[in-house]
């Protein structure tokens, strides 16, 4: 499925089944996106990475 | 059997095949995003109703405090809170190897960045600073010597947060340019992998490299304590190479594994472990609550 970036208009392929956030990112200008809706599928910049993020 | 719940912000390459093996295994699940979530405290009725949770949280503090909540309100979690407690930081961390006698690096703390260079001292240069919290390498850095160590805890002690001023320190080990990842399921090892990378910090996330380790008793017997000693669960456990042997430095509630599955192709199933692994708690939790409530009619 092929989205639009919001941030540079450049396209966004995501991969079937899109899922609710989602991270995806723009081949174009490389930002980090999240997917907020599924019908239709839309998507934002992703929250950026906070101090206690990890694994 | 109630909804597995899968616990995520971020729903990343480990969360779509967790979604997938769930489905391939026709287990009932729901994605609860942490963001919206919320409980009423006091015997309110709100918050999910689960069989368990399986915690995929990418933020310590949401995934410590969404596992402890849906704790008090009977859910079984993968992982718990109290694991979760000591693997967000890394001197509970220590503290949980050292009482289970688990071989790690030499770590010393300091509780102020004056009293760090005294402490770097006495282990003696190069030592590793690390922040207690966070993941990925990051803010981790290597003194050399007196003056390198000075200046690393002169830019920690200008960062606003007081946990930033805690030092903790682990000696350098002269590892063969990689470090392993032992992923392990309750009691069973899923797999190993061989991290390689240029520089000397190897974590996945700074691009390392992933290749299969072999499962030798040397590596599984410490990473099975490592597990154990901090509580169980899901886990991923990192170890480096000593010279009498591996030595356990972190051990991850929420791992990752997109390098590790790569590594392994078709060989290891990772997902499926860990859905394998939270299918089984919440069945447990389940049958308990049954037996409860059969408890409480025959009363």
């Amino acid at each position: 499925m092929s989205q639009t970036c919001p941030e540079c208009e450049g396209p966004v392929e995501l991969a079937e089944p899109v899922r609710l956030s989602e991270i995806a990112q723009c081949a174009d200008c490389s930002s980090e996106l999240e997917v907020v809706g599924l019908d239709p599928v839309a998507l934002a910049l992703a929250p950026e990475i906070e101090e206690d993020w990890g694994e | 059997m109630r909804p597995l719940a899968v616990l995520a912000s971020r729903v990343r390459y480990e969360e779509k095949r967790i979604f997938a093996a769930l489905e391939r295994r026709g287990v009932p699940y729901t994605h609860l995003d942490t963001r919206r979530f919320s409980v009423e405290l006091g015997g309110g009725t709100t918050g999910p109703s689960c069989a368990a949770a399986l915690n995929r949280e990418i933020s310590h503090s949401r995934a410590l405090y969404a596992s402890m909540l849906l704790e008090a309100r009977g859910v079984a979690t993968v992982n718990r809170s109290d694991v979760i407690a000591v693997c967000g930081d890394k001197l509970r961390t220590s503290l949980a190897l050292e009482r289970a006698g688990v071989p790690s690096p030499r770590t010393a703390v300091a509780l102020s960045p004056d009293e760090g260079a005294d402490a770097a001292e006495r282990m003696g240069f190069p030592v590793v600073l690390k922040p207690l919290a966070g993941s990925w390498g990051r803010l981790v850095a290597a003194a050399r010597d007196r003056d390198s160590a000075e200046a690393l805890l002169e830019h920690r002690a200008a960062l606003p947060s007081p946990l930033q001023h805690i030092v903790y320190l682990q000696e350098f080990v002269d590892k063969p340019g990689r470090d392993i990842r032992v992923i392990v399921a309750g009691d069973q090892v899923v797999g190993a992998t061989y991290r390689y990378s240029d520089g000397w910090r190897t974590n996945a996330a700074r691009g390392a490299r992933s290749e299969p380790c072999p499962l030798v008793p040397d590596l599984v017997a410490p990473a099975l304590a490592a597990a154990r000693a901090v509580g169980g669960g899901v886990l991923g456990v990192d170890l480096v190479e000593g010279q009498d042997g591996p030595l356990v430095l972190e051990v991850n509630h929420a791992v990752e594994f997109q390098g590790f599955q790569a590594a392994h192709g078709d060989a290891v199933d990772v997902a499926d472990a860990i859905v394998a692994y939270a299918v089984a708690a919440a069945e447990r939790n389940e049958e308990a609550l049954e037996n409860e409530d059969a408890l409480e009619e025959a009363r």
